[in-house]
């Protein structure tokens, strides 16, 4: 039976790992091969790296990042941030990258979903999406925003499940579903909307934003239908270990790659 | 040297990263004679299938894949490199892939996630060294759309569950291909690369 997945996210700056990684026994708590090492020895199905640097000049850096990961951790990687062109996508995917996340620039250039979905297979070609209730929509609805890294984001007008949709149309082979209500708050994913976007589509859907205890990740996968469950602080702070979470779905009767 | 047939696909580096921490010594290569000369040929891939057949005929590297199983030399298939040895695809239509293997390359069952992305079991149904050390029933790494259906019982070395119980490996020879990547499923993928190697590279000198 296909396993669910557990995916740690990293936001990486400049080269480094940003938001502290709190666990025993590091020597450099920054250092993006040596947690991804960690996480891969603690039973992560996947990584995430989410490249959050400003400045266009330190770009190039993530490349060196992810090729020094690619190197010596052999679990499946995806990067996102950043990436605006088939050729962005091209570079990563060559560092080492095994599949790349798109997120502002596919809303701007749907196209470029199915650019590089032609070019480099729709298995690599992963959607980020981050979506906002519509206060008082009856029924429920989420809104798809951009640039949410700053000022809360900017609305697009578009329908979260009709974007889910149209994006697996265009080529995306996985969608990452993140709650900008539920983001950063540690009160679960919102699973209504993993639900309505997990049911719509083909593609496997990826739980972001919300976990703060370990039956959140059961929920999202339980009742919100989700495939991969993403979580950054649970893991990072040290709260939870990966193998316990595992250990936590696998007793719900959730199938978990022990 | 191994070599790691070069047809213009995307990441095939991953493996090529693999097999160089092993601590064999591996290249990504398109030159025939290089291909020819190597102790082991990899033929690793991502994308459709039908653009992969066409890639390697367009590079003449296709007689050269043929050739390199005819002749029981060390061969490994990774992904859409099992998938193309077979006589055809229903990917992008009905398309012909290589013939080498008798058997058919079919689309996964409606009404599940396609890709079938993630670890899934990979049960063992023959017996190889490249098993060895390897439980029966550990978790792999899978992204793919199609599966092969061999038309010889004898070929399939293991299977997997999703939706249908699909041939996820087979093995005959020196040859052995996987539906799974061995080089994105930790220590344990590693080690069918080590096993390969070991057992195929060894036997091949001794002759």
């Amino acid at each position: 039976m296909l396993t669910k997945r557990i995916i740690p996210c990293l936001d990486v700056k400049a080269g480094r790992v940003v938001k502290g990684v709190r666990f025993r026994d590091h020597r450099d708590a920054g250092d993006p091969v040596e947690l991804a090492s960690f996480y891969n020895s603690e039973g992560a199905d996947e990584l995430v790296f989410y490249d959050i640097t400003a400045s266009s000049d330190e770009r190039p850096i993530m490349l060196q990042v992810v090729e020094r990961v690619a190197d010596q951790v052999f679990i499946p990687l995806t990067v996102g941030g950043g990436l605006r062109t088939v050729e962005d996508i091209r570079r990563m995917l060559e560092a080492g990258a095994d599949k790349v996340s798109i997120n502002t620039a596919a809303v701007q250039n749907p196209s470029l979903i199915t650019q590089g979905a032609q070019r480099f297979g729709s298995q690599c070609i992963v959607l980020g999406m981050d979506a906002q209730r519509v206060p008082g929509a009856q029924p429920v609805c989420w809104e798809v925003y951009t640039h949410t890294g700053a000022d809360g984001g900017r609305r697009t007008g578009m329908d979260a499940v009709e974007w889910a949709q149209r994006s697996v149309e265009l080529g995306a082979g996985e969608i990452v579903v993140n709650s900008i209500d539920a983001d950063g708050t540690q009160v679960g994913y919102d699973l209504a909307l993993l639900r309505a976007i997990s049911e719509a589509v083909t593609v496997p859907v990826v739980a972001s934003g919300g976990a703060g205890t370990l039956d959140h990740l059961a929920q999202a996968i339980t009742q919100g239908k989700a495939d991969a469950v993403l979580a950054a602080s649970i893991f990072h702070y040290g709260a939870y270990r990966i193998r316990q979470a595992k250990e936590y779905l696998a007793e719900q009767g959730i199938p978990v790659r022990l | 040297m191994i070599a790691i047939i070069d047809y213009g696909a995307g990441n095939i580096r991953n493996v090529l990263r693999a097999l160089t921490y092993l601590g064999h010594e591996a290249s990504i290569t398109a030159d025939r004679a290089q291909i020819q000369r190597a102790r082991a040929v990899v033929l690793p891939g991502v994308g459709a299938a039908g653009d992969t057949v066409r890639a390697l005929r367009d590079r003449g590297l296709d007689d050269l894949v043929r050739r390199t199983i005819e002749e029981d030399r060390p061969f490994l298939g990774v992904c859409i490199g099992l998938q193309v040895l077979f006589d055809t695809t229903e990917e992008g239509g009905f398309q012909p892939c290589l013939g080498i293997l008798p058997g058919a390359v079919k689309r996964l069952p409606a009404g599940l996630k396609v890709p079938h992305m993630g670890w899934n079991q990979v049960q063992q149904r023959a017996e190889s060294p490249v098993f060895l050390n390897l439980p029966d029933g550990a978790n792999f790494y899978f992204v793919h759309s199609y599966y092969v259906e061999p038309a010889q019982r004898e070929l399939v070395a293991a299977e997997t569950s999703y939706g249908v119980d699909f041939c996820c490996a087979v093995a005959r020879g020196n040859l052995f291909a996987t539906q799974f990547h061995p080089e994105k499923s930790g220590p344990l993928g590693l080690r069918v690369y080590d096993n390969f190697l070991k057992a195929t590279l060894g036997r091949h000198t001794r002759h």
